[in-house]
Parts: structure tokens; C-alpha cells; sequence
């Protein structure tokens, strides 16, 4: 697989493919597996991605500890907002849906983790419903996504224990930009700007979740992610271009990560979790859960 | 090397890949240790493990692949009702392993009983759904369940290796990787051997049938 999202973009242009194509091939080459069997893995987990969507969004269920669940509901049936009745609202009820899901111990894709997964069904699966696109176009965003995500993961991380919420929603948000932007039609320099536009919105984001669970604020990171990938999505298209490479960008996302505090980094010790109401409900909560 | 399908994946129950998916498979390993579904089992959660693991549902995860449902499996979230269904005794502990530098955060040490097998191992959760097995019956070794393992203490005689490696051969298993550790010069050795394919049962009989050999088991590969 490829080692910069510069070299993979070379690589796309020069022979006239789409970043889906170069990344299908590389990973072909690299575990021996015909391109037909990669589309159908990714297929199967585009099913589960769309399961989850609507399992989330039925709105009747809660999480272990009861501190998150229902909200992707209100923003299907709850009063309108000034974007009510756009995609963009819709992304973020589907992105709420599938981190509750997964907050209920529901089956998810980890895409790139557990705690990060609501942005990439929520994006792709709600651009494509609004431009009836269909299987095809989000299994190639899928192979996209696949191939930024591997980019991230070896040159900065995928981990919040590793890297905080910049490297879980924030790489998430980065993937779903730049596969969105293929899938809507623009071209591997644009996927690249809406990486680095989707990134440089989430450095330095902490991951400091109330006891330590994927939870609270994390289902809540997965909308607001979304949100800072359209906004990537719509500025890239736009021909908007972002001056600092998008592999800079990944690279600086993980310095950040190496020298963020052990208390942002997953351990509860610090950010939202220790703020009073922070404490507080993960102390009742935790101690309400051992008594179930 | 990263493939794209690590990323996009895996498809597991939630909610997280290190404290969920990745004890479900530690949970797996310890099942294939005894051969099936443990008559009892203890386990003994350290650190984040301890801290956070009800909320994350680790312990119906560990118990889950104790029954031997994957991390995909809906069942995970009733895994404790289907066990007591089951007739399978667990008790869960809190418990320290060692010292905060020298265990990983996410750590488990599991003591499984089914019939006359029993087995004890130490294993841990390195995130993203990945697991590294540390210790089995006291012995260090190193299992990710990345592949199709076979795990054997045998007497510590020159050419048991070669032997090992021929029989392998001739049963037709290719060897993907192969550690050998023991405790002391002239003591058991312990060896590890990843292969590409699932080995087929007459593999162990016949590692079991040389007399050098103490104990050998099989265990499935448990990543996706």
C-alpha cells in the first residue's frame, strides 16, 4: 500500500485512474487477492455500515452506562433547524445513528475504529442516497477511504490512546472528505486538498472520554467530525486548494498525537472527563452499571 | 503492511475495538487452549481491563469467545445469560499483573477447565481489534491469532526442531513463522508455529505420538 497520499495521487494522474483504482490494484498486488474479492469484503462491510444506519436511526436504544442514545432520532423527527431537509442534516442524524449503535453494543464497522466509526457511513452513504449513487460508487469510496486511512496509519496513527481524537474522528473525517470528493466527481489533487482541509480542522483534538467509555463525547465527535468533512468536501470541490500538502498534514497530526499529555490520550484523566459533570457521571454511572 | 480491509474493518460488536473485539478473541484463544467451551473459567482482568471493561462490555466480550462467538457476533451482548444457560461457571477478579511499565494496559489472565484439560494464559489487547497472547502455562510466547498456530512444549533434545519442521512437511502445512524460547539450557522448549492453512487433526496426533513431546495444541487463527 502507499506510504503518501503525493505518491498515490502521482501515481492516479499519470496514468488517467481514479485513487479507487491505484489503491484496488496496490492492494491486489500487496495480499495476492483478486480486485473482485477486495470489492466484495468491501461490499459486506458497506451491508453492516447500512444495517447500523438504520438500526441507529429507529431511535430506541441505549448504551451500557444509559449516558448516550436517542439523539439520532431528534434529529430525524425533532423540530427543524435551518438546514433541515438537506444532506447535511442527514449525515449527521445517520452519524449519531451508528455510534449509538455502537455505544449499545451493536455490530459496526471499525472504520478506522470503534469510536470513529459513525463518520464514514454517515458521509458516503448519505451523499450518495442524496445523488442516487449507488453500491459501486461507495464500495470505490470504500477502496479511497481504505487507502487514506492506510496512509494515516503509517505515517501518524489510528489510535485515541496513541493519538487522541484527532487520530480516531479526525483521520475519520479526513477519509470520508477525500472519498467523498472521488465519488462526487473530483479529481486525486482535489481528493488530496480535502484530506488536508478535513485534517487541519481536528489537530490537536483531544480523546477524553467520561470514564474512559466510548460514549460521551464521542458519539457527539462523530457528528461534529461529519460536519467539518463536508465542509472539507464542499471547499475542495469548489476547487478550493489547501497550500500545506495533505501528507504534511497527516504528518503534523501525528507529531501532535506523540506529544499530546497521557490525559487527552483516552485515559479519562483529562479534557471533558475531568470537568465536575464529567466526574460526576461517570462515577454514578459506572457504579449503576456494576449493580446491573 | 497495512490493507486497506484492516481499515475498513473490522465489523464487530461496539463499542470498542481494544476493549470489545480484541478481548472477544483473547476470549477465542483461551477456548481453543481446552478444545471447546470451558466447564469454568476464571478470569482476571488488569488495569483499563479492570477500570473500564463493564462499560465496554469486556466481560461479555472475554466470556462471548469463551463460548466461542467471534467479534462480529450479536450474541456478544448476552454472552453472560447464555453462559449461566450453559452451565459454564465463570467468576471474574480484578486483579494487578506486574508493574504498570512492564503490562499492557489492556491485560487478561484467563485459567480455563474443561474435562481434564486445563490452561492457564496471560494475553493482552494491543487496540484496533489486535491481540498478542504472552504467556500460556507459563511459558513465554508470542500468539496474535493472525494465523493458524500450533503450540508445544517439548523435551529440550537436539534435532527435535528438524523433526518437527519434517513432519510438518510431509503432512503438507507450510510454515509462515517459528519461534522457539525455553526457560533454561536442558529445560522444556516451547515452540510457536504460525502456519498458512488450517493443519488438519492428524498434524497434532502426530507432533503428540513423539515421545519428546509434552503437550501440543492447536489453535485457530481468530482475527477476521
Amino acid at each position: 500500500m502507499y506510504s503518501s497520499l503525493a505518491s498515490a495521487i502521482q501515481d492516479a494522474e499519470s496514468r488517467a485512474l481514479r485513487l479507487s483504482q491505484v489503491a484496488l490494484e496496490a492492494e491486489s498486488l500487496d495480499h495476492g487477492r483478486p480486485v473482485a474479492e477486495i470489492r466484495a469484503a468491501l461490499g459486506r462491510a458497506l451491508a453492516v455500515m447500512r444495517e447500523a444506519v438504520g438500526r441507529g436511526a429507529a431511535g430506541d436504544l441505549k448504551s451500557a452506562s444509559g449516558l448516550v442514545g436517542g439523539d439520532a432520532a431528534k434529529l430525524r423527527h425533532g423540530p427543524r433547524g435551518p438546514l433541515a431537509g438537506t444532506p447535511f442534516r442527514d449525515v449527521l442524524m445517520r452519524a449519531l445513528a451508528v455510534q449509538e449503535v455502537n455505544a449499545a453494543m451493536g455490530v459496526i464497522v471499525a472504520a478506522p475504529t470503534a469510536g470513529g466509526a459513525g463518520v464514514l457511513p454517515a458521509v458516503l452513504t448519505g451523499l450518495a442516497d442524496a445523488r442516487g449513487l449507488g453500491d459501486d460508487a461507495l464500495i470505490d469510496a470504500l477502496a479511497t477511504a481504505g487507502l487514506i486511512g492506510a496512509v494515516v496509519a503509517e505515517r501518524a496513527s489510528l489510535s485515541g490512546a496513541e493519538g487522541g481524537c484527532q487520530a480516531e474522528t479526525g483521520a475519520a473525517a479526513g477519509m470520508a472528505a477525500g472519498a467523498a470528493v472521488e465519488m462526487l466527481g473530483g479529481t486525486p489533487a482535489q481528493v488530496g486538498h480535502a484530506v488536508a482541509l478535513a485534517q487541519q480542522g481536528t489537530l490537536g483534538l483531544v480523546c477524553d472520554p467520561l470514564g474512559g467509555l466510548v460514549e460521551l463525547p464521542c458519539v457527539f465527535r462523530n457528528a461534529t467530525g461529519s460536519a467539518i468533512a463536508l465542509a472539507a468536501v464542499e471547499m475542495a470541490l469548489a476547487g478550493i486548494e489547501f497550500a500545506i500538502p495533505a501528507d504534511e498534514v497527516i504528518d503534523t497530526m501525528g507529531q501532535i498525537g506523540r506529544e499530546m499529555d497521557v490525559r487527552y490520550r483516552e485515559t479519562a484523566g483529562g479534557g471533558l472527563a475531568a470537568t465536575p459533570t464529567g466526574r460526576r457521571l461517570a462515577r454514578e454511572r459506572l457504579y449503576q452499571l456494576k449493580r446491573t | 503492511m497495512v490493507s486497506i480491509l484492516d481499515i475498513i474493518g473490522p465489523v464487530m460488536v461496539g463499542p470498542s475495538s481494544s476493549h470489545t473485539a480484541g478481548a472477544c478473541r483473547l476470549g477465542l484463544i483461551a477456548r481453543n487452549l481446552v478444545g471447546g467451551t470451558p466447564e469454568k473459567a476464571r478470569i482476571e482482568l488488569h488495569g483499563s481491563f479492570a477500570r473500564t471493561g463493564e462499560g465496554h462490555g469486556t466481560d461479555k466480550a472475554i466470556v462471548g469467545g469463551l463460548l466461542g462467538f467471534r467479534p462480529d457476533d450479536d450474541r456478544l451482548r448476552t454472552a453472560l445469560e447464555i453462559a449461566e444457560r450453559e452451565g459454564f461457571a465463570f467468576t471474574f477478579a480484578k486483579v494487578k499483573l506486574g508493574e504498570e511499565s512492564e503490562v499492557h494496559p489492556n491485560s487478561v489472565r484467563i485459567t480455563v477447565e474443561r474435562g481434564a484439560r486445563t490452561a492457564v494464559m496471560i494475553g493482552s489487547s494491543l487496540g484496533a481489534g489486535r491481540i498478542l497472547v504472552n504467556e500460556i502455562d507459563g511459558y513465554p510466547v508470542e500468539v496474535h491469532g493472525n494465523h493458524h498456530t500450533i503450540v508445544l512444549v517439548a523435551e529440550d533434545t537436539r534435532g527435535s526442531l528438524a523433526r518437527i519442521t519434517t513432519l510438518l512437511a510431509d503432512d503438507g502445512v507450510n510454515i509462515a513463522t517459528l519461534r522457539v524460547s525455553r526457560q533454561r539450557r536442558g529445560g522444556d522448549a516451547f515452540m510457536v508455529i504460525e502456519v498458512d492453512d488450517p493443519p488438519g487433526d492428524e498434524v497434532s496426533e502426530h507432533i503428540r505420538a513423539l515421545e519428546w513431546v509434552r503437550w501440543v495444541r492447536r489453535l485457530d487463527r481468530v482475527s477476521a
